[in-house]
């Protein structure tokens, strides 16, 4: 007696789905998490990648089996089924995409919150916000049209949750970004660098501004990335986590050598990103 | 028409048409002319796109910066992004199938505006030509197909205006096509023929050039403030001058999101064409396909801020837009899952048509799940702008789309030709594009997670095997080009007499001689009331045409 199709469909679906669910687990296509809210990010990856696995193979699956059982055999002649429809099955599959589609949205708010990427602007931006205008406020401001008053401040994702919660300030760091370099300014030893050194465990702030044109300040291994732009300054928050050195990559076109337009952020311990800071300091009381 | 005029005997049209050869090359005022001059005159820039692609690859075997200078690596993407999406795609899409294929749905002798048809035709060579040779003479324009301002604006301002006069006569075509398939779909229509008997791809292309006439504009007044910056150094964009570059982009891209709508969803009209035909079974639920086009119209229109999850846009708007991006795979998913119905349980012959329609499901499917990633502001701020989204979007428009343009070559060849293209080279075309294709896009996604930025000449030492695996996809898809084009050459002259009807199909482009007569009927424009009206009903499956299997497995 042959088996009933409904259970070798059952089967079937389960090994899609379970083997889906391996696959999404298992297989990391991703560089190693630095920051705090990367293994946040990693987790959403995972989700969507199993959700992904389940539904190409599923339907790879479906297209090479009915090319292969319902493909016309030599000698053949006539035609298929006359099936124009069928209302209960569009039902199904137009709510299951919906609902996994309404899921994958809201999972991916509830990551975008814990990314930090839903606090109102000029209220969770604020602490930073101030901090860096009464920074800039002597004298320096940016060139442009752009006004110390009407400057909207458009914060990137990222958090300065850390800080909220334990009360620790993050550390200030004004970024300029021009063709084809990223400079590093900290106003607590008011010192340029070139490459980015950030303490492990601590919130970092970055202000970042464009001289030219649109830049992007991306770090793979921080799963953060906020375009530099002219005339606009933004923000990106971020707790690195992991000390090593990590690249920064210009996502923007930005001109001919948009491709070598990188540098590096050197994650260090806080005692070594101490040390490093004050080789650097230029003022002679450090408030750090 | 004041004249009762059938046309009865063979000599075509009217004697102030040039009628050999020679019409292709006219201001020919048939829509089938037109149709051709639009396919024939895309593929030729597609050629001109690939090869510029193929100087992409060959940059990107080596970490660096060694095959051209890098200013001439963007003008080659620039001129490559350019070239292939509205001079190849959208051209070919929209206005080849569209032109050759609408009046026979609609039954109609000619579309409702035939010469402004022409004049639609005749914008694209010059603005192609154009575009082109600003490399030769000025060198072309160096700030991507997107020409976000203030790159825009600070590189060589030359190729920037002429670019931005080709987008803009390649918009005006665009339209006016668009404006022509909107009449030609509500006005034209035979007597008799509803708008729910219509032919799937009539009501792609309906949907479709709603989007036309409503984004492209937005595109062209973009266009024509970003060069007022450029010459009369204006400040709309200007940060310097307290324009703001952020609202370029909303502009941009309230056009050029619908644009991939444009780019594909006559490609799904195509395939929704092209299944039933080879499955011999009806079309798996047309009246959804049909709430579906509209649908995706309508979200659409709604979603393009998606692009800018990085450009600093509050939180509010990126909820608003994940959810609306997220939300257009419902209509897609059912759009694909019709078409697996419509495989399901039929006679399905693996001719090259249904292979590229075939692969067309697979890449877009995974393009789609990509793109539902893609709308996740969390996931997107890590991806956007690097080769996952270079992989993304050539998984949706060349895994879709051209896959669909290619299918469509090999269904209605014969019908255009009169002849059949060779079937065994045309599987050959078919298993070549494919891997090629695959091989050259799917490591890309790794690529873009793992921190490859997009349109760069160098890059880190560390990418540089898959990028070679790339490269060697990409090869192999030039060499993919050569047993098709042979093909479609040679067959022209010495392919296998196809007949009027050589795929016993219904629609009513095959209701008439191949090639078809001038004003596409001798005498009345036939009635297809259904349009997909293939199958046995299962009660009568017919003894003599059933296997033995079909009827066991049927439960007789």
């Amino acid at each position: 007696m042959p088996i009933p199709s409904s259970i070798v469909t059952l089967v079937l679906g389960m090994i899609l789905v379970l083997g889906g669910l391996w696959i999404g687990q298992n297989v990391n296509l991703l560089p190693t998490d630095a920051s705090a809210n990367a293994p946040v990010y990693d987790e959403l990856f995972r989700v969507l990648f199993s959700i992904g696995t389940i539904l190409f193979i599923g339907i790879v699956g479906l297209v090479l089996f009915s090319l292969v059982r319902f493909r016309r055999k030599p000698g053949q002649l006539g035609d298929g089924l006359a099936i124009e429809g069928n209302l209960p099955l569009e039902v199904f599959w137009t709510a299951v995409p919906a609902i996994v589609v309404l899921f994958v949205g809201l999972y991916s708010y509830d990551i975008y919150d814990r990314m930090g990427g839903m606090t109102p602007l000029n209220h969770g931006m604020d602490h930073s916000a101030m901090e860096h205008a009464s920074l800039m406020s002597d004298g320096s401001t940016p060139d442009g049209a752009v006004s110390e008053a009407d400057s909207r401040v458009w914060g990137g994702i990222g958090t300065g949750m850390a800080s909220r919660a334990d009360g620790i300030a993050p550390v200030p760091i004004e970024v300029t970004a021009m063709q084809f370099a990223f400079l590093f300014r900290y106003p607590q030893g008011d010192f340029i660098s070139g490459e980015l050194h950030v303490p492990a465990g601590q919130p970092v702030s970055l202000r970042m501004e464009a001289k030219d044109v649109i830049h992007a300040f991306w770090v793979p291994e921080f799963r953060l990335k906020q375009d530099v732009i002219p005339g606009q300054p933004t923000v990106l928050n971020f707790t690195p986590t992991r000390p090593g050195t990590y690249p920064i990559v210009c996502a923007e076109l930005c001109g001919p050598y948009h491709g070598g337009m990188r540098s590096s952020v050197v994650v260090d311990e806080p005692e070594s990103y101490q040390a490093w800071f004050n080789a650097n300091n230029k003022l002679e009381v450090s408030d750090a | 028409m004041t004249v009762s005029l059938t046309p009865q005997s063979d000599q075509p049209g009217s004697p102030l048409q040039p009628t050999g050869w020679l019409r292709y090359f006219s201001f020919s005022v048939d829509h089938k002319v037109i149709g051709l001059q639009y396919l024939v005159c895309g593929f030729l820039f597609y050629l001109v796109g690939g090869a510029l692609a193929g100087a992409i690859r060959t940059e990107l075997l080596s970490p660096i910066s060694d095959f051209m200078p890098r200013d001439v690596y963007n003008q080659v993407l620039t001129l490559h992004g350019t070239v292939m999406i509205f001079l190849w795609i959208v051209p070919v899409v929209n206005g080849a199938f569209g032109n050759y294929l609408i009046p026979f749905y609609v039954g109609a002798r000619d579309m409702a505006f035939p010469r402004l048809n022409a004049v639609a035709f005749w914008l694209i060579p010059p603005a192609g030509l154009l575009l082109i040779s600003s490399y030769f003479i000025t060198g072309a324009a160096q700030s991507g197909w997107t020409a976000y301002p203030p790159l825009s604006i600070t590189t060589p301002a030359s190729g920037q205006i002429i670019w931005i006069l080709s987008v803009l006569l390649l918009g005006a075509s665009s339209i006016f096509g668009g404006v022509n398939f909107i009449a030609t779909v509500l006005k034209l229509r035979r007597p008799g023929l509803k708008l729910m008997q219509l032919p799937m791809y009539c009501w792609a292309m309906l949907g479709t050039s709603i989007l036309v006439v409503l984004s492209t504009p937005v595109l062209a007044g973009t266009l024509i403030l970003l060069s007022f910056d450029i010459v009369a150094h204006t400040g709309f964009f200007n940060p310097g001058l307290g324009g703001n570059v952020v609202v370029y982009q909303h502009l941009f891209w309230f056009y050029s999101h619908p644009a991939v709508y444009i780019m594909v969803l006559p490609a799904f009209g195509l395939v929704s064409e092209i299944l039933p035909v080879h499955c011999r079974k009806p079309l798996f639920g047309y009246a959804t396909m049909v709430y579906s086009i509209m649908a995706i119209v309508i979200l659409g229109l709604v979603v393009w801020a998606h692009h800018m999850f990085t450009s600093g846009t509050p939180p509010w708007m990126r909820l608003f837009f994940t959810i609306a991006t997220a939300f257009i795979a419902v209509p897609t998913g059912i759009k694909f899952f019709n078409w697996l119905a419509t495989l399901w349980g039929g006679r399905i012959s693996l001719n090259s048509a249904v292979l590229f329609s075939c692969g067309f499901i697979i890449n877009f499917v995974l393009g789609g799940i990509t793109g539902v990633a893609l709308a996740q502001v969390p996931f997107d701020v890590h991806v956007h702008d690097t080769y996952f989204v270079v992989a993304h979007f050539h998984y949706i428009v060349y895994g879709g789309t051209v896959f669909v343009i290619f299918a469509s070559i090999y269904h209605w060849y014969p019908k255009v030709t009169g002849r059949m293209l060779n079937e065994p080279l045309g599987r050959l075309h078919f298993l070549l594009t494919f891997i090629g294709f695959n091989l050259c896009f799917a490591p890309q996604h790794w690529l873009g997670l793992n921190g490859m930025p997009r349109r760069v000449a160098e890059y880190d030492p560390q990418f540089a095997f898959i990028n070679q695996i790339s490269s060697a996809g990409a090869l192999l898809m030039a060499i993919s080009t050569l047993p098709f084009l042979w093909n479609v050459i040679a067959s022209a002259f010495r392919g296998e007499i196809a007949g009027d009807n050589p795929w016993q199909a219904l629609t009513p482009e095959w209701l008439t001689s191949s090639p078809p007569p001038v004003e596409n009927w001798k005498g009345e424009a036939p009635l297809v009331e259904e349009p997909y009206g293939y199958g046995i009903p299962l009660d009568q499956i017919d003894l003599k045409a059933a296997s033995g299997s079909d009827l066991w497995s049927s439960g007789k």
